[in-house]
């Protein structure tokens, strides 16, 4: 079973829900997972409703069954010096690479370093042991960027290796790409069931498969629950039309009060109504094919539906559950 | 504090005017925001203005639809698009590595652009790690409009997270080449020298160690080349990018910040509306995609699965209390009140509605969900009636978010472009999607021009008012 999850997705996807959930999910039963952020949106506070995170592991929520969820909001910065420390025991020296602008160089302006540090970071994460030689996470789980960008992003230390041929910063890039690519490493995807979404999701997977990268599963979010199809649509617009309005006009005068209840209220509403039924059923239709699409991709794949109201705390939960029932804990 | 007491922003006047030379799309990912560029550049050029879009990742078929699937970095000519009003649209697709091969090509002799775009470090930059895309966007939007082939420029932003990263360019790559850091890295020789400890005011062991230990021997003499050999461009690339920055301030560029109506989107979006004005960027408008409306709100939802429980044979005390005469609407009315901050609480008998937020299995007596297996009247009217509750409950949220945005800025002028069930990948489509851009409010127009999104909106608001249900949408 993997242990670092790099979870992404096309932009609206809900990449960083699907990512919170699945730490939730993965902590359940007593384990400890970690829940990394590493584009500085502050996504996961606002999900799970506490304040902005600081550069440091904190526990942020408990899981079902007694398990914690840990987070921390990677900043490119403070990883930079803490790798420095790590590694080369730089305290003053650093502060000195920042007086003199390295330290923005190496974050904004060199190529590839900001994502080296952040990858590095969670891959430190995953290899962390305690002094008893267990593993301080048993999961850790990245709201990676976007799947344009995901294959680039975690293949950085490739290329970095390749530039640095010698020296630390190659053996450390080297170190990360072998956590990368091990099967200790699974990169899901998360997709809605429209063509453009499904479609990235197709071509982020060839990419990673031509680096290299383990591919793990597809989450596919915001499914909407099948209410009518064609032919019953087909059929209320035409076959039973009058039937149906009659059923509506009964329906509402029921439960309307007094005066709303009056007769002839229903008939207006009929055609709007049927005009949103045939919506969603193009509506299912399109989810049919994208379904098609994802199916063909051979992985595992999950389920969720859509929240109507928007996610909150209590919708988190539910995924996460719906992640273990549907076996993404194994 | 409702979403009409934000101006609604006019399109065309801003598209027409030909002073506007500049239109920028930015905010966060999956908002639509190509899809907006792409719109709005075909909408100026069949109102006859000869436009480019210059886009930077755009979906393939959306590529296709424009003839730009090719990325060969210049712009294209799209055909089949009215011409009528004399306009042209031309279309291109960033190539970040070309345009910055070009860059060197054009301000390099040629052995020493050789030397740069042989070195291995640049090969890296160049194939665009975070941040070169903001920079080469940067770039190629001063070299259209340096051109002035073009009277309109429509620029999509390029899809990371801190879109508006290019506004840092100039000013990053000025605090870099004003840095002490490209010295130190230009001058090795001077490392651990005299000179160069009194010129960085730190003791100079400190320093070289460092550099040689982090980046290696070999690594650091690939930056150091490839900085030398970039030393003369450097100047040129500043003042470019200084150009450009004041380019965007000026009163011909137009911003345009696209987003969705969702909570995570319209959050990013009033980040983007802050940063612009920080940075004194002329702001146009929002443009809020994918909109949903009704022909029929003003059925609420909670009277549509009232009526739906009642078509199915619901059995839950909730079901029986609607039938009971008169206490409809205070039941109705304290569900509605709670739904802001309890989902759960609008349908408690509904066990398929999507606020349950997964499959349950139906309880006995309620309608199952999915398809129902019987064709009867009732059965079709009850799922029609969950359908429009569903629709109610997303017009609700929608409307909840927008609100929140307007109340954070109500001086932001907003667009809404209604949802299509479908993508869009071809000219029929960005067409549409501009007829909703554009949409008008003018009393004075024909009935037929009034578009049908503000239609719905204006029916929704008579629904709610006849309802009296118009203070549930204030729910904080």
């Amino acid at each position: 079973m993997s242990r670092l999850h790099v979870v992404s997705g096309k932009g609206g996807t809900g990449k960083t829900t699907v990512a919170a959930a699945l730490a939730l999910a993965l902590a359940a039963e007593g384990k400890r997972t970690l829940l990394v952020e590493v584009e500085g949106r502050q996504g996961i506070a606002q999900l799970f409703e506490t304040e902005a995170l600081p550069y440091e592991e904190r526990k942020i929520a408990v899981a079902p069954g007694g398990g914690e969820v840990f987070a921390l909001a990677i900043d490119a910065e403070q990883a930079l010096l803490d790798y420095l420390q790590m590694f080369y025991k730089l305290g003053g020296a650093g502060r000195a690479l920042r007086k003199i602008g390295a330290i923005d160089f190496a974050t904004t302006i060199a190529p590839g370093l900001r994502d080296v540090l952040l990858t590095g970071k969670a891959c430190e994460a995953v290899r962390r042991k305690d002094r008893t030689g267990r593993f301080v996470y048993d999961h850790v789980v990245m709201d990676a960027p976007p799947t344009g960008r995901v294959t680039r992003f975690l293949n950085v230390n490739d290329e970095v290796a390749g530039l640095a041929r010698i020296g630390p910063i190659h053996n450390q890039a080297q170190a990360v790409m072998r956590v990368l690519k091990s099967p200790e490493t699974a990169v899901h995807f998360v997709t809605l069931l429209e063509e453009m979404p499904v479609q990235e999701t197709s071509d982020g997977i060839a990419e990673l498969r031509a680096a290299g990268l383990p591919v793990g599963g597809v989450v596919i979010n915001m499914v909407r629950p099948a209410i009518l199809d064609d032919a019953a649509v087909e059929a209320a617009a035409n076959g039973r039309r009058e039937e149906v309005a009659r059923a509506l006009s009964h329906a509402l005068e029921r439960t309307g009060s007094g005066s709303r209840g009056r007769t002839g209220f229903a008939e207006p509403l009929v055609e709007p109504l049927l005009q949103q039924a045939r919506e969603h059923t193009e509506r299912l239709a399109l989810e049919q094919r994208g379904r098609a699409d994802v199916a063909r991709l051979s992985l595992p794949t999950y389920e969720l539906q859509l929240l109507g109201d928007g996610v909150d705390l209590a919708g988190l939960y539910r995924m996460a559950r719906e992640l273990r029932k549907q076996g993404v804990a194994g | 504090m409702s979403l009409d007491s934000a101006a609604r922003l006019e399109m065309d006047p801003v598209l027409d005017d030909p002073r506007t030379r500049i239109v920028v799309c930015c905010g966060s990912g999956g908002v639509g925001k190509t899809t907006t560029a792409a719109a709005l550049g075909l909408r100026a050029a069949e109102r006859g203005r000869k436009v480019v879009v210059l886009t930077i990742d755009p979906a393939r078929r959306l590529a296709q639809s424009m003839g730009i699937d090719e990325l060969d970095n210049v712009p294209r000519r799209v055909p089949g698009i009215d011409v009528s009003a004399g306009g042209e649209l031309h279309a291109m697709m960033l190539d970040m590595k070309r345009t910055f091969d070009e860059i060197v090509e054009a301000h390099a002799d040629k052995e020493r652009a050789r030397a740069i775009l042989e070195n291995p470090f640049y090969q890296s930059l160049s194939a665009g790690f975070a941040g070169t895309q903001e920079y080469m966007a940067m770039e190629k939007l001063g070299q259209l409009r340096a051109r002035d082939d073009w009277d309109l420029i429509v620029v999509d932003t390029p899809p990371s997270r801190s879109a508006l990263d290019f506004l840092d360019a100039p000013n990053r790559l000025g605090s870099f080449l004003d840095g002490k850091f490209i010295k130190v890295l230009m001058a090795p020789a001077k490392l651990g020298g005299r000179a160069g400890m009194k010129f960085l005011g730190v003791g100079m062991s400190v320093m070289s160690g460092p550099l040689n230990k982090l980046m290696g021997g070999q690594l650091l003499r690939d930056v150091q080349t490839f900085v030398a050999a970039m030393d003369t461009m450097f100047g040129g690339f500043r003042t470019r990018a200084d150009a450009t920055y004041r380019l965007l301030q000026a009163p011909g560029t137009a911003f345009l910040v696209v987003a969705a109506p969702e909570r995570d989107a319209l959050r990013e979006a009033a980040y983007f509306v802050e940063r612009l004005a920080a940075e004194r960027m002329p702001l146009a408008g929002l443009v809020l995609n994918r909109v949903h409306g009704s022909e029929a709100a003003r059925l609420s939802a909670e009277r549509a699965l009232a009526a739906a429980e009642a078509l199915t044979g619901g059995s839950s005390e909730y079901a029986e209390n609607l039938d009971g005469d008169g206490i409809v609407d205070r039941d109705s009315g304290q569900a509605g009140s709670r739904t802001a901050d309890d989902p759960g609480t609008l349908t408690p008998t509904d066990t398929s509605s999507p606020e349950s937020g997964f499959p349950q299995p139906a309880s006995p007596g309620a309608n199952a969900p999915g398809v129902p297996a019987e064709r009867s009247p009732e059965r079709l009217a009850a799922g029609l009636l969950r359908l429009h509750a569903e629709r109610m409950q997303v017009l609700a949220r929608e409307q909840r978010t927008r609100d929140r945005f307007t109340a954070l800025h109500p001086e932001v002028p907003v667009a809404e472009v209604a949802a299509l069930p479908g993508d869009v990948h071809d000219l029929a489509g960005l067409r549409a999607i501009g007829e909703r851009l554009a949409a008008r409010t003018d009393p004075d127009r024909p009935q037929a021009e009034v578009p049908r999104q503000h239609k719905q909106q204006e029916q929704q608001e008579r629904g709610r008012q006849q309802d009296g249900q118009y203070e549930r949408y204030e729910a904080p």
